[in-house]
């Protein structure tokens, strides 16, 4: 850019936000180009959170993969996981039961939530709104203690597993459940009244990050940041897995494409969300979570102890691994930032040959250059926090 | 057979290499110089109508050759089928293939993680530079079947 097309003055500067930056949501780091505090150019710089996950998986056998997948959105693990098992499952050719389905979408349904929530707390809190934070981590905390209880752990569950599940749900939890799910929406009345009619937060967020509907779709843009551009497409709804189908849900849309719609578009799902798990919770159908296949699931453990057969499948499954035909599968799901795609390539071995994560992050933040370019810097901090990103996921 | 592919064969009868199916997800190989007429017919016919490019994945088939290929995966929100394309590069010690930003700008960051991760550079692609790996790293690319995986 010459002088002459510069706001004022004559030189721009460069500064380096991140990637050890409270507001850039882990380690990113932009590049950027100023004239004052006009973004001439804004660069993301990706990558210092590279694990390589997707060579890794290449040398590991399919249970072995589950939990690297926990890493990647390390917000939504159960969304992550969710993605994987289903891939590997379509690989395979084999369906789950009907109530491992049902607590799958409980689970990634309770997930979305907690992920939104977080999204809320740190989003308000950027913007200089200290209040969400407390309360969307309140509410998040008993999601977490949800999780304890499920799974053990609070952010990597590993809880899907090829075939089914880890374990049936624990006694106690549908009731714990239950307890959420009927009282959260009341709790939206809160997060409603601190940020949706404030005159800052609007002022903030309003035609910061325009996106057309067009124009999002051409950038790859999925999930609620391209349903706050107006595009119709929720893929639990379009292309329906793991019983979604059975549910009733809306999906909310924007109209204008920026922030605040997109603020707006969060803060229904979480809504939809929880009209999910209510149904989920009601129509819980019985039944095992397995399938019966000692080929993928491993036997139950008081039978390993008695039973040599039992025992030598159990070493096998270790030791071996499955071993899915020879295909290419891709299979994506909608993850509470977009869709969440795996494809998986095997050469009949008990090891991907190749796999490859599509990560919603990474495609949601690839436009940044055209979205910062020409605004202030300020505004930039907005288009991080709307984009919802998790580093982990952008750099795998 | 969808409506894609007959649409495919019967615009493009030469450059069809193969046509695959596998529980439920057909990919096209198609030949790699019409890869970009390919790509803007699917995305602008009202029948295909595949706007969205989901992702672009590079694939390494060390000892196999042709070595090089990259997958396409679309998306028809019209319809809500899903396509893939995949081309083989023609060069095994040179990958190269023609890239698709000027018709789905979101492949600028996909090309340039494949490119990154398995050295296939994309012709015509406006800023075909490393992106997740340091730019130090030139002449790695660590998703190739021929560089070790260790700490494991």
């Amino acid at each position: 850019m010459n002088s002459a097309e510069l706001a004022s003055g004559t030189e721009t500067m460069l500064l380096n936000l991140g990637p050890q930056h409270p507001s850039t949501h882990g380690v990113l780091r932009v590049w950027l180009e100023l004239d004052g505090e006009v973004i001439v150019n804004a660069d993301p710089d990706i990558g210092y959170l590279h694990r390589g996950i997707e060579k890794m998986c290449e040398n590991r056998t399919y249970h072995q993969c589950l939990p690297l997948t926990d890493r990647l959105d390390y917000l939504a693990g159960t969304a992550n996981n969710f993605g994987f098992v289903l891939a590997v499952e379509k690989l395979l050719g084999v369906e789950v039961p009907k109530r491992a389905q049902y607590i799958r979408v409980l689970m990634a349904e309770l997930t979305r939530i907690s992920s939104h929530l977080f999204w809320l707390g740190t989003h308000g809190h950027d913007l200089g709104a200290m209040t969400p934070l407390f309360f969307a981590f309140r509410e998040r905390e008993q999601l977490m203690d949800l999780f304890e209880m499920a799974w053990g752990g609070r952010l990597f569950p590993c809880y899907f597993r090829i075939g089914g599940l880890a374990a049936d749900l624990p006694e106690g939890f549908i009731e714990k459940a239950w307890e959420f799910v009927k009282v959260f929406p009341s709790k939206m009345k809160d997060y409603h009244n601190l940020l949706t009619k404030n005159r800052i937060w609007i002022a903030r967020t309003r035609d910061v990050g325009v996106m057309t509907k067009d124009e999002a779709i051409a950038w790859g843009w999925s999930g609620p940041m391209s349903r706050g551009s107006g595009v119709d497409w929720d893929i639990r709804r379009d292309t329906p897995y793991s019983s979604y189908e059975d549910f009733d849900f809306d999906i909310p849309l924007g109209s204008n494409g920026d922030t605040y719609d997109r603020y707006l578009v969060r803060m229904e799902e979480m809504v939809q969300s929880n009209r999910i798990c209510h149904q989920a919770l009601e129509k819980m159908p019985a039944g095992e979570v397995n399938v019966h296949d000692p080929n993928i699931i491993l036997p139950p453990k008081d039978k390993v102890y008695n039973n040599i057969e039992a025992l030598i499948n159990h070493f096998l499954l270790i030791e071996k691994g499955l071993t899915p035909p020879k295909g290419e599968v891709y299979h994506a799901i909608e993850a509470p930032k977009g869709e969440m795609g795996f494809f998986i390539i095997s050469d009949g071995s008990p090891h991907p040959f190749r796999m490859k994560v599509r990560g919603p992050s990474f495609i949601n933040l690839s436009p940044t250059k055209v979205l910062a370019k020409g605004r202030l810097l300020s505004d930039l901090i907005a288009l991080i926090g709307t984009m919802d990103i998790v580093l982990a996921d952008v750099d795998r | 057979m969808n409506t894609a592919t007959e649409k495919l064969q019967a615009q493009f009868p030469d450059a069809i290499v193969d046509i695959y199916e596998f529980r439920g997800d057909t990919t096209v190989t198609v030949k790699p110089d019409v890869l970009v007429e390919i790509c803007a017919f699917l995305r602008d016919d009202p029948e295909t109508s595949f706007k969205y490019l989901s992702s672009v994945s590079g694939v390494d088939y060390l000892p196999d050759s042709p070595r090089f290929a990259a997958v396409y995966h679309l998306y028809s929100h019209l319809y809500k089928n899903r396509l893939a394309l995949k081309v083989f590069c023609p060069h095994d010690e040179t990958p190269a293939l023609p890239s698709v930003v000027p018709v789905w700008i979101t492949a600028d960051w996909h090309e340039r993680e494949a490119y990154d991760l398995l050295g296939i550079k994309f012709i015509g692609h406006p800023d075909l530079r490393r992106i997740l790996t340091p730019p130090e790293c030139e002449g790695y690319h660590p998703l190739r079947k021929d560089y070790p995986q260790e700490g494991y």
